[in-house]
């Protein structure tokens, strides 16, 4: 036991000593060229190693999925767009395309405001109660999808009528003398999917709340306190100081949740499968594989999803630019 | 109450939170305290209802909400028997040494190369640079599971399969992109006026990165360091597929032993799933403190 532990504490050194010696090496080796290549060549060792893991993980699994979805269930034969049309002409999965459009509307909007909401009210608490208020926020953040998983299930849970209710939700409707809902089996309104959304809002909110937090916290104290001398109201100073000069990691939130919204998988994977029409692209991605066995299907959805992102891209590279030609 | 911003309760509404906040604009009105402190509650219910559930016998889960332990007789049959069982004999101590083991290397690593990237990609100028990242950007939407088939066939041809060096480099490629993508937005919004007059100083680049733009980036750095310790220690999926089950597994991978091996296992997942939390909360809180307020504050805004 003693020993695996020197063994695991001596791995990680090895492993971050490797990385510090590589960049060290790189650096070196810059500096033996020439004036001028020095300049040219050391952008691109900087961004070697991290290029070299995006190829690799990234790049390389993606190619590969673009061209499969193009072939047959085993990769083997052209199939053309075959994969496609069957997709596009199923009302399941339109319907699915359907369901990933809802959470990618409601979602990340929502996630953001309560992150931004959070991070701007508890910093006006003194730094304790800051403190308490963004880790019970926080905390969801650290708790894995099978802990998730059973949480929720001790608040959506439903028991026949009759018998005592182990689920909150439906406890607190028999108080009142409501009948038990099914929750995640109500397709009214896509209601079993908004509750699924509830779970990834509450884990998400977190995530949110502290970038946006430690970007409310870097707005230069100076410009806030010169718009109370020029007599602006809390509200004004929020809405024309603050926000302004946040909306750069206000974005880059917007985005980074939108895109992990688009992938979503383990939450409708543990607690409905995709049942009672919540079925979403990753989820069906994770079916194609392993229920149908159908690598064509499975990599049409995902490049499906990789065409869906190019809108965000396309606003994202706009925004710098304009950000850019003001600084 | 002693709090000097609260406003007695009149019949005019909604001007009232600007009101208090005008009153005092540092601190908190007390339609802010309401407003945190029922989130708070909301938020904490759920964890409130899985952490009461951990201390239960597995019959009174099944047969009362967990609200029913607060009664008197409820309170007598909390047990620890649970905490108990997921320690002894299941391997939990021996697999967070593996999870620490997988964790650290994982956040640390990328961490640093991600930073040198974003350096380069946001304060060199060079050929295709736009291009480059905007590729890494829409990278961004690639689920990982799409890498799991051919990176393990790679693995095994490269005889690394079952190692923890496979899960590093697995992790690293996987949060290379969002951490570059983080790191980069944060280093865009850094006075440039900083770095020009080092620059004129004679700073290289590598200093103006190690000197400057490193401590001025803490915040980013601490808020990505956050999210990969937590998703690396939350991570199933990837440690099943490139460890698998066995002396070198993960907390995530041993607590998917209590189902199966103990049949009727949700109890003791209940406690299992509250000791593998408490790492990843000692990190959150012991880095919250780097998210001070001004850390940028005096420096010159662009």
């Amino acid at each position: 036991m003693f020993l695996k532990f020197v063994l695991a504490i001596l791995t990680v050194i090895a492993g971050i000593g490797a990385a510090l010696v590589i960049f060290w090496l790189l650096n070196k080796l810059a500096e033996l060229l020439p004036g001028r290549w020095e300049d040219r060549v050391k952008p691109f060792l900087y961004i070697l190693p991290a290029a070299a893991a995006i190829i690799l993980y990234l790049i390389y699994p993606s190619v590969l999925t673009v061209i499969n979805s193009f072939k047959d269930n085993f990769s083997r034969n052209w199939v053309g767009t075959k994969n496609y049309t069957d997709l596009f002409s199923s009302e399941d999965f339109r319907q699915t395309l359907f369901n990933t459009l809802l959470w990618i509307l409601i979602v990340p909007a929502i996630t953001v405001a309560l992150g931004l909401m959070v991070a701007v009210l508890a910093d006006r608490l003194s730094a304790r109660s800051e403190k308490t208020a963004k880790t019970v926020i926080f905390l969801p953040m650290a708790i894995s999808m099978i802990g998730a998983a059973t949480i929720w299930r001790f608040v959506y849970d439903a028991a026949p009528k009759g018998v005592t209710q182990i689920g909150l939700l439906n406890a607190i409707g028999g108080f009142f003398g409501a009948d038990p809902v099914q929750w995640l089996q109500t397709q009214t309104f896509h209601l079993n999917s908004l509750l699924l959304m509830v779970i990834l809002i509450w884990l998400q909110v977190g995530f949110s709340m502290v970038l946006l937090s430690a970007a409310v916290k870097g707005v230069p104290v100076d410009t806030l306190e010169a718009a109370r001398i020029d007599g602006a109201n809390e509200r004004q100073i929020f809405t024309r100081v603050i926000l302004p000069q946040i909306k750069g990691t206000l974005i880059t939130v917007f985005i980074t949740v939108t895109i992990g919204v688009m992938k979503i998988f383990d939450i409708v994977y543990v607690n409905t499968n995709g049942n009672f029409n919540t079925n979403v692209l990753g989820n069906e991605f994770y079916n194609q594989i392993s229920t149908f066995v159908n690598y064509g299907k499975a990599s049409a959805i995902v490049v499906i999803l990789m065409v869906a992102v190019i809108p965000i891209m396309w606003y994202q590279v706009r925004h710098f630019k304009a950000e850019e030609a003001n600084a | 109450m002693t709090d000097t911003a609260a406003i007695p309760t009149t019949t005019k509404q909604p001007r009232k939170a600007a009101a208090s906040f005008d009153a005092n604009p540092a601190k908190a009105g007390w339609l802010t305290k309401v407003v945190l402190v029922l989130l708070c509650v909301l938020w904490m219910i759920p964890l409130l209802g899985t952490f009461v559930t951990s201390l239960r016998t597995l019959d009174d889960v099944n047969s009362s909400g967990w609200w029913h332990a607060f009664t008197p007789s409820g309170i007598r049959a909390l047990t620890l028997e649970n905490y108990h069982n997921a320690l002894s004999g299941k391997g939990m101590g021996q697999a967070f040494i593996n999870s620490l083991a997988i964790t650290l290397p994982a956040t640390f690593i990328p961490i640093l190369i991600a930073a040198v990237a974003a350096y380069a990609f946001t304060f060199m100028e060079f050929w295709g640079r736009d291009v480059l990242f905007l590729t890494i950007v829409s990278l961004l939407v690639v689920p990982n599971y799409v890498a799991f088939i051919p990176i393990n066939k790679i693995y095994r041809d490269a005889g690394i399969s079952g190692t923890f060096p496979a899960v590093w480099l697995a992790h690293i490629g996987f949060g290379m992109s969002l951490a570059i993508y983080i790191l980069r937005n944060y280093m865009a919004t850094l006075p440039r006026t900083v770095i020009e007059s080092a620059k004129i100083d004679g700073a290289s680049h590598f200093q103006t990165f190690y000197k400057l733009i490193l401590p001025m980036s803490v915040p980013a750095l601490a808020s990505f360091a956050i999210f990969q310790f937590l998703w690396v220690w939350n991570d199933l999926l990837t440690a099943l597929v490139f460890l698998g089950p066995g002396d070198k597994e993960p907390v995530t991978v041993n607590l998917t032993h209590f189902k199966t091996q103990l049949g009727q296992g949700w109890e003791l997942t209940t406690a299992g799933g509250f000791l593998t939390m408490i790492i990843p909360i000692i990190v959150f809180l012991s880095l919250q403190r780097f998210f001070v307020r001004g850390l940028t504050a005096g420096a010159v805004k662009g």
